[in-house]
């Protein structure tokens, strides 16, 4: 990479912790105001221990394309399945070069797909085992994944092994960080059942709105330049697009996003007489999902199509999941990472500029999220909550976790929820 | 029913590998794929279906 390519890209990565300070806020608007400060403070020791995590072990499982790794023989064919990384940095230069622009992009962005399934836990997740949650991600599950895609594993060499186009292609990361935070979010909320009051006993969904929604539609600002950021690193790192490529992710990213939350807008005015706000920001971000997976490789408009039918996607399936499969997930995180991502990946294997034969390698890489990522993350957090309960006590969750885990509310002067909203 | 679920998972997830290593670029490699993919849908339908609460028991 050139001097320059070295120096933007470096910027780029600079803009990807807005876009977890947009889920962050996301989340925190989202859910109840008795939960506010301590959905913040999980999100900030998310991020913190997931880098840690990945500074410890998961760079070494994940490795940079072209250096060492652990390779299997299959049929003939090498299998590169894992790293062979030294831990905590210590076999890498920090000095610019693309293997250390590599490990700071993944020290972000292994934060962001950590911070996913807080979405789908919030009110109830305690603190202590979301940071241990988030070690297991970030130092074990998504380092591998993220080797097999980025890391010159076997599902980047489909393309020269296999005859399967480029091989799996994900240059913004829809399957890396946002389909494997996606779906451990779905395991997350399946483990922790949903919040008291949520569902009466005759099975009816009661709403539970988010306290803040001026924080929800604030984050979608946030979230769109962290995507920008996002999506134009993980092109020229792992895509190797040139730099002037980035006018065209920038201009697919926001078509992606707008797209899809006007289809959220057109939708929920359709069924319910008015935009809904909070399902209009869960499109926003659905399509800034959509759209990381072939940011650099769909025209404008297929963009935009695929935003689209992201933002149709995410605000039906939000409601087909909180009613009829009784999953509570608050910030909608199943919804607008994984189903979201998923359609990414494949929009870009059926529409984007690539060979015909590339709809197979997506499809063998979102057959690997769901056959593997979802079994080993919900197997991980089911352990872990065998031996250290994930979710909060009645008594704390009728107090709220502010009170409960931290001591004090995120808004002491001012008392805006009634006591007799949930049920004791 | 949870665990057969997530054995799908895996064993649609084993087809897909198997077809993408062992067979050559052809129609029947695609169908094999696919096939694979339908398995990982049925497992992911039996996990789903069962984490969903019975209606009387939800609260």
């Amino acid at each position: 990479m050139t001097d320059v390519g070295t120096a933007l890209c470096f910027v780029m990565i600079l803009l990807v912790p807005l876009a977890a300070l947009g889920l962050a806020l996301m989340n925190t608007g989202l859910g109840r105001s008795r939960s506010a400060a301590h959905t913040m403070l999980t999100a900030l020791c998310i991020m913190a221990t997931a880098a840690l995590a990945y500074f410890v072990c998961g760079f070494s499982w994940q490795g940079v394309a072209g250096r060492a790794a652990h390779v299997l023989s299959v049929a003939g064919k090498p299998w590169s399945w894992a790293g062979a990384e030294a831990p905590f940095f210590s076999s890498l230069p920090l000095d610019g070069s693309t293997p250390s622009l590599v490990a700071l992009l993944q020290m972000f962005s292994v934060g962001l797909a950590a911070l996913i399934p807080l979405g789908a836990g919030t009110d109830r997740w305690r603190l202590g085992p979301a940071c241990v949650s988030s070690a297991l991600m970030a130092g074990f599950i998504y380092p591998l994944f993220a080797h097999w895609a980025w890391g010159g594993g076997w599902l980047s060499q489909l393309g020269a092994h296999y005859g399967m186009g480029r091989g799996y292609l994900d240059a913004g990361g829809a399957g890396c960080i946002q389909v494997t935070g996606g779906l451990t979010a779905l395991s997350i909320a399946w483990i922790l059942g949903p919040r008291r009051g949520k569902y009466a006993p005759s099975g009816m969904a009661a709403a539970i709105p988010g306290h803040h929604t001026v924080f929800v539609l604030l984050s979608c600002f946030l979230a769109w330049l962290g995507w920008c950021g996002l999506n134009s690193s993980g092109a020229m790192l792992f895509a190797g697009v040139a730099p002037g490529t980035l006018v065209l992710i920038a201009v697919n990213t926001m078509l992606s996003a707008g797209s899809s939350a006007l289809a959220a807008a057109v939708i929920t005015r359709a069924r319910f007489g008015r935009p809904d706000a909070s399902l209009c920001a869960n499109g926003w971000v659905g399509g800034l999902v959509a759209s990381s997976a072939g940011c650099a490789f769909m025209a404008p408009a297929v963009a935009a199509l695929t935003g689209l039918v992201a933002g149709a996607l995410v605000t039906l399936s939000v409601e087909w999941i909180d009613l009829y499969l009784g999953v509570d997930d608050p910030g909608g995180s199943v919804s607008v990472h994984a189903i979201a991502g998923v359609w990414g990946l494949l929009a870009l294997g059926m529409f984007g500029r690539v060979q015909a034969a590339q709809w197979l390698a997506q499809l063998v890489g979102v057959a690997t999220l769901f056959g593997f990522v979802l079994p080993v993350a919900y197997t991980a957090n089911w352990l872990l909550n065998r031996f250290l309960p994930q979710r909060v006590s009645p008594e704390g969750e009728w107090q709220g976790m502010d009170l409960y885990e931290l001591g004090a509310g995120a808004y002491p002067e001012f008392v805006i929820h009634r006591e007799d909203f949930i049920q004791r | 029913m949870k665990v057969a679920g997530f054995l799908l998972l895996l064993a649609g997830w084993g087809i897909v590998l198997s077809a993408a290593a062992l067979l050559k670029p052809s129609a029947a490699r695609s169908v094999f794929a696919l096939a694979g993919a339908g398995v990982e849908v049925m497992g992911l339908v039996l996990a789903i279906r069962s984490h969903i609460v019975p209606k009387g028991d939800r609260s």
